[in-house]
């Protein structure tokens, strides 16, 4: 077994969580962002396809998912950053037993700002679950379990997962997910009802181009000072809605593929966001070799490669749905890992990059948190940067992959 | 009729420890015995069946050298001073 390290952060700090294929990793640094710890592998040997922290209510409690082949899915918790964690005694994660249906993986977990005990859960096959206790119950949301269309949901790739929860950042009756295959689907009465939102979407791998359901959409992500306006990467396809998906426009002029999983919305200005583009659904590597990120900061209008700090040569690496992430800094700081087991960051909002974390197993999921009880962290002075540096060069030591 | 169950390592953590459990009174057939198990460490259940009562996908039980997959499933007798195994199967990635 390898040995785990733990990582300790105070507020202020940046986390930034890794789930792989064998397990998780916590990644910390101060606002700087230039030097990492590295914390883990926690829950070693497990697929761990989703991460996040709860930092409302003076919370620090990470959670992740814990998938087994043998023994099943369960969600876990730390208070302490993984240095202890806690596997509930009977799964919290289940379906009822006469829905026929046996839950294989948690894909996503999400919480809401705006409601501090809850949570949400998207879970394969695909269904959605939600808590109201912070975690420690947890339900199925029945307008999905029961939803007529489910008979037709079928398995994409990896699945037939519910991977993306957008919750309405000030309507708790409203949100948004998406799943694959199935497509988006919005929710105005507080999960009873779900319509398909599919209107422009494109399934490729259909007689039926434009169905009302059955779209592989990879992820949708939106910017809560601008509810309305949506961004899908599609199996196939880029896309914006300004109509909280009512209508989608295909937004993938001047990009090298339109194919891809990976996307995260800037997290102060509503007209950026980033992706990832893959070669075809056949090859799944980054197009000519060259490991680049796409950014639009007017909506989709324009997209330009972001790729200093990152290799232009021989780099065949994916990044999956869930692999991109951004924090809430000023500047953004952005993260992304690979199916190589690499992770990279940019501490100002992809400008350039650098190698934060490599040889781990394939990363599934990577997501960032600034610790701090949600709090948005003071900008930092001229002499916290000093701080920083001597306090970097002290740690430098127990960073690993570190640049 | 009393039974020996033979718990796998990963799992004598939810049995406060123990590799063997002894029941008394486990029933008459292995999903009796499961049943009896699960009362006396709840912990277990979800690890060894999924939430339709079915062992996973993974994991074998035997009553003494016979796979209940090759038996009768849930419904295969335990005989009296039976040992059930649970096994983790040999598979993975």
């Amino acid at each position: 077994m390898p040995s785990v390290q733990h990582v300790s952060p105070k507020k202020g700090d940046v986390l930034v969580l890794v789930g792989t294929m064998k397990g998780a990793f916590v990644l910390r640094s101060n606002a700087g962002r230039k030097r990492w710890d590295v914390g883990g592998p926690y829950s070693i040997g497990s697929p761990v396809y989703t991460m996040g922290f709860d930092n409302r209510k003076g919370r620090n409690r990470l959670w992740w998912s814990q998938q087994s082949f043998r023994w099943g899915s369960s969600l876990i918790s730390s208070d302490n950053y993984g240095k202890t964690a806690t596997e509930p005694e009977t799964y919290s994660i289940k379906f009822p037993e006469e829905s026929g249906l046996t839950l294989k993986n948690i894909w996503q977990l999400q919480m809401p700002a705006g409601e501090p005990d809850t949570m949400y859960c998207g879970v394969e096959p695909s269904a959605l679950f939600v808590s109201r206790d912070a975690g420690k119950s947890w339900a199925p949301v029945k307008g999905l379990l029961e939803h007529p269309h489910r008979p037709k949901w079928t398995p994409g790739g990896g699945g037939m997962c519910l991977h993306t929860i957008v919750p309405h950042p000030t309507d708790p009756n409203r949100m948004i997910i998406a799943m694959s295959t199935g497509g988006v689907y919005r929710t105005e009465d507080g999960g009873n009802s779900w319509r398909a939102r599919n209107h422009g979407i494109r399934a490729e791998f259909l007689p039926e181009k434009f169905p009302e359901f059955g779209q592989c959409v990879h992820k949708v992500v939106c910017h809560r000072s601008k509810p309305e306006r949506l961004y899908a990467q599609n199996h196939w396809g880029l896309y914006r809605s300004d109509d909280s998906g009512d209508n989608w426009k295909d937004i993938a002029k001047g990009v090298p593929s339109d194919f891809g999983f990976a996307m995260v919305g800037h997290p102060h200005d509503p007209e950026t966001a980033y992706i990832v583009p893959i070669e075809s659904d056949e090859y799944r590597c980054t197009p000519e070799g060259k490991l680049r990120v796409y950014r639009t900061r007017n909506g989709g209008g324009s997209w330009e490669a972001l790729t200093r700090g990152l290799p232009q040569k021989n780099a065949l690496e994916t990044v999956l749905r869930d692999g991109l992430a951004a924090d809430s800094l000023d500047p953004a700081g952005i993260y992304f890992g690979t199916r190589s087991g690499k992770v990279y960051g940019s501490n100002d909002e992809g400008k350039s990059w650098q190698l934060i974390l490599e040889g781990v197993p394939a990363v599934v999921c990577v997501k960032a948190a600034v610790v701090g009880d949600g709090e948005a962290p003071p900008k930092q002075s001229v002499t916290q940067k000093g701080r920083e540096k001597g306090a970097a060069k002290k740690r430098s030591a127990k960073t690993r992959g570190g640049k | 009729m009393p039974v020996t169950f033979q718990i796998p390592t990963y799992l004598a953590t939810f049995a406060d420890g123990q590799r063997t459990v002894n029941l008394a009174s486990p029933g008459a057939t292995v999903r009796d015995a499961l049943d009896a198990l699960w009362r006396l460490h709840p912990a277990l259940r979800d690890r060894v069946v999924d939430e339709q009562g079915e062992v996973r996908q993974h994991i074998n039980v035997f009553v003494g050298d016979e796979s209940i997959r090759f038996a009768s499933g849930l419904a295969t007798p335990v005989p009296e001073g039976a040992e059930i195994l649970i096994v983790p199967a040999v598979s993975g990635g």
